[in-house]
């Protein structure tokens, strides 16, 4: 894959997300929410978070929407991850490694298929 | 926490939450004068003398989920530990500055950790946000300020693959060719 540095590049890569778009309209929304609280973070919420970028990258996952919340008050599950496909209840997860976090979106995100083993109730 | 990169993201989660719009982080590493400053500022709804100097007691939190805070307290015993301090100014309306300082070679001073996946974490999962970033090391000097690359990208969301593997390899690169250039 080519580098990509400066600005300009940008305008590119804004063209190529929008051809793609246009194509994948109808697929709805998946958003991704990641525990951020001094808690979270403490248990290793930001490495979570990378392996989530790091799987949106390369498994070119589309419309998925990555957003951050303080501490729910489960801080003994940290790092915790909720799922919300489309209109679908929203799923939490917890003791997400960045394993666990790699398998979620592979297997939630992308295939719709809950990963039940790290489901918490809350 | 065992980086500092992990306090940085802690404090600013803490600007997100005090309904911050603007948040800057600046990390400065002066190996001549051999310090490591490390700053986040907002403007988020800021706080009263009062509620300043409570912060730094780990028995004060604004949180209702639980009842202790300690990502300051503890970040300020690290950096006085090490020949450093921890000021906190703030202003109710206006917005907050947190500062820290350590001795950069001193032995007990925490790694930075990973810088990147800090400032990436901040960004992306905090699209609302205007972020500017300060890294510098003696005179060399990376700066991101998101603004222009939200102008550029419109509707394009950060979480766009593509966008991400550009944010990534910009700051990675670039942060990584400041610390390679470090003179020990």
């Amino acid at each position: 894959m080519p580098t990509i540095k400066s600005l300009d590049d940008l305008k590119k890569i804004r063209e190529e997300a929008l051809e793609k778009r246009k194509v994948k309209t109808a697929s709805g929304q998946v958003q991704v929410i990641v525990g951020m609280g001094t808690c979270g973070i403490a248990a290793g919420a930001r490495d979570a978070m990378k392996a989530i970028l790091e799987t949106i990258q390369t498994e070119n996952l589309e419309g998925v929407v990555v957003t951050q919340t303080g501490c729910i008050g489960l801080c003994e599950k940290e790092p915790i991850v909720q799922v919300v496909v489309g209109d679908q209840p929203k799923v939490t997860y917890g003791k997400v490694s960045p394993d666990v976090a790699r398998q979620i979106m592979k297997e939630h995100v992308k295939n719709g298929n809950v990963v039940k083993d790290f489901v918490i109730q809350i | 926490m065992r980086e500092l990169s992990l306090h940085l993201l802690d404090i600013a989660e803490n600007s997100i939450a005090a309904g911050a719009k603007n948040i800057t982080i600046t990390i400065r590493e002066d190996t001549t004068a051999d310090r490591l400053y490390l700053s986040v500022q907002d403007d988020g709804k800021g706080m009263d003398e009062e509620m300043v100097r409570k912060v730094t007691d780990p028995f004060v939190t604004t949180r209702t989920t639980r009842k202790v805070g300690l990502g300051i307290p503890l970040l300020k015993a690290a950096a006085e530990a090490c020949n450093g301090w921890l000021k906190i100014h703030s202003k109710v309306g206006e917005g907050t500055l947190v500062e820290v300082e350590f001795q950069r070679s001193h032995i007990d001073r925490m790694p930075l950790g990973d810088v990147a996946g800090t400032f990436l974490t901040l960004l992306v999962g905090n699209p609302q946000i205007h972020w500017v970033f300060r890294y510098s090391v003696d005179d060399e000097i990376f700066e991101l300020d998101d603004q222009q690359i939200k102008q550029e990208l419109q509707e394009i969301p950060l979480s766009d693959p593509l966008v991400l593997s550009y944010l990534r390899e910009i700051l990675e690169s670039s942060i990584r060719s400041l610390q390679t250039t470090q003179v020990y």
